[in-house]
């Protein structure tokens, strides 16, 4: 083998169409990963935050644990314990039980990281804001929803945009669960033809790489944008 | 900023009430109402546990013969203990050639010098923006392929060396944004009257911005270690010994125990993790209290801002 062997594309363009739909199952995973993560995150935020100190303490259990424990593990289990031991998912296609099996690991895993995110976007919220409305005479939603939340979501666009970057990156552990995403799919060429592996890496970096850096400047750029003049 | 702004700023802890942004102090009617909801959710919460746990036993996923291979000690030791021991080896590994790559790149990333800042920040960029998975695999079957390229013999890694470069570079990468916005965070009027008193570039940085900097960035250092720890999991997936493939994959191969496998190998990784988290969240408030420094903590990552384009460091991200 010389250099050029090393770095000739050819190969890996042969093989186009598998990638892109590697990568069109990590946007699929990615985008609705992103919608259950919200979801996840501001029910347990608002958990976190509520006067019911059973709600508080159910809230801090699930933050502290799904944040501390590896996301390989909370993908295995999902894939050896929920599917294989427990039969949740079991039945069809692998691939497509694996993708929503991956889908319900990622977005508790990421759920716990956007609740803190959002909690401390709340903590940013001086008290005299809240103050100022309620001696004004607002109602609880009122306040709520006129001075106190949408400063408090100016404020976490960019966490918010550094979580979802991440998790985009995170779904390359999906193939642990069954999901054939962009990783798995790069892991079978390298099985495949393990000659042109620096070629097949840096198409694959890149990829990435235009997924994550654009997602980047966008939340950079709304975050400046919205940002709160304190 | 500067020092004596830092110490008037007004101190945060407030009288002890139970009045937040969103909630007024409570009155009668609505402490009865939390009362109620209280009970209310707490019954909620018991029937989904038993609801599991009922799941659970209908598949005899809770019988108690599957606890039996904890009570062996060797079990313990050939599993559990085996596989803590390769985690906590390649991610002690990671961590400290993770900080020698970040120091390096940091530093060069605030070079006065183009041709060191801009290769210096490619690289880091790069690094941070790809999953550390597929630098792992790289790892493991790039080296003797290029190697062949240039006419040399070169083993192929191992699955713990491959661990290692994985986490060496995409950690070595977020610290080395840490170190910068640590080193960015001392106000510039330290360094302008380094620079008057005489001192060179050099003892400037060594004197005056590092000493400095260090206080704000240490909380975020050892909240990037969570992240380090937790990524060296990643090694079950190119077969890399450590405690998720030894203590929880081995284990339920060979002793059929999925749940019990998972609480044991999930109770250790939270326990290992959470001890670093209020390790640094310590660190915070202390260097958040101290006066030898002028620079503002960088804090322990919830808030901070990351990622590669939101600005920032990234530090303990998922």
């Amino acid at each position: 083998m010389n250099l050029n062997e090393l770095i000739d594309f050819a190969p890996v363009f042969d093989n186009l169409g598998q990638i892109l739909r590697g990568f069109w199952t990590t946007v699929q995973l990615s985008a609705v990963t992103a919608v259950f993560a919200m979801i996840i995150g501001t029910v347990v935020a608002g958990m976190r935050v509520s006067p019911i100190p059973v709600l508080r303490g159910a809230g801090t259990v699930y933050v502290n644990l799904f944040r501390n424990t590896p996301l390989t593990l909370i993908l295995l289990f999902c894939g050896l314990g929920l599917r294989d031991t427990l039969g949740i998912w079991a039945h069809g296609d692998a691939s497509t039980s694996g993708y929503w099996l991956a889908v319900l690991g990622l977005s508790v895993y990421t759920g716990a990281f956007i609740c803190e995110s959002l909690r401390a976007g709340i903590n940013t919220v001086p008290l005299g804001q809240a103050e100022a409305a309620r001696s004004i005479g607002l109602t609880f939603n009122q306040s709520l929803r006129l001075v106190v939340l949408p400063q408090a979501f100016r404020s976490v666009i960019a966490p918010i945009g550094s979580v979802l970057i991440a998790m985009i990156k995170n779904t390359s552990v999906a193939l642990v669960a069954g999901s054939s995403e962009a990783t798995a799919v790069m892991k079978q060429m390298f099985d495949d033809d393990s000659g042109s592996v620096v070629p097949i890496f840096l198409v694959f970096a890149a990829g990435y790489m235009i997924l994550t850096l654009p997602t980047g400047y966008f939340f950079g750029w709304l975050a400046k944008r919205k940002a709160v003049s304190r | 900023m500067t020092t004596t702004e830092t110490a008037s700023r007004p101190p945060t802890r407030r009288p002890k009430r139970n009045a937040s942004v969103l909630f007024d102090v409570p009155g009668p009617r609505a402490r009865r109402r939390n009362h109620i909801l209280t009970v209310v959710f707490a019954l909620v919460f018991l029937g989904v546990l038993a609801l599991l746990i009922w799941a659970l036993d209908q598949k005899h996923q809770l019988d108690g013969k599957l606890w039996t291979p904890f009570t062996k000690a060797n079990v313990w030791q050939n599993y559990v203990w085996h596989g803590l021991w390769a985690t906590l080896k390649a991610t002690v590994v990671a961590a400290v050639l993770a900080l020698v790559f970040g120091v390096v790149f940091g530093i060069a990333r605030l070079s006065d010098h183009r041709w060191i800042r801009l290769p210096a920040g490619a690289v880091v960029e790069f690094f941070r923006a790809i999953p550390v998975l597929i630098m792992m695999f790289f790892a493991l079957v790039g080296p003797p392929i290029i190697a062949d390229a240039f006419g040399r013999a070169f083993d192929p890694l191992s699955g713990f060396e491959a661990v290692v470069v994985g986490l060496t570079l995409y950690n070595g990468s977020v610290l080395a944004e840490i170190i910068r916005a640590g080193i960015n965070s001392v106000p510039s009027g330290q360094s302008e009257a380094g620079y008057s008193i005489g001192l060179r570039k050099s003892g400037v940085m060594l004197r005056i911005l590092v000493p400095q900097g260090i206080t704000a960035m240490m909380p975020a250092i050892v909240s990037q270690l969570v992240v380090l720890l937790k990524d060296s999991a990643l090694g079950y997936i190119i077969a890399y010994e450590d405690l998720l493939n030894s203590g929880f994959y081995q284990v339920k191969s060979n002793y059929g125990n999925l749940i019990p496998a998972a609480i044991v190998v999930t109770a250790i990784y939270v326990a290992m993790n959470m001890a670093l988290g209020y390790f640094a969240n310590w660190l915070e408030r202390r260097s958040r209290r101290s006066s030898r420094s002028a620079a503002r903590s960088l804090g322990t990552g919830t808030g901070a801002p990351p990622a590669a384009g939101v600005g920032g460091s990234g530090v303990g991200l998922p």
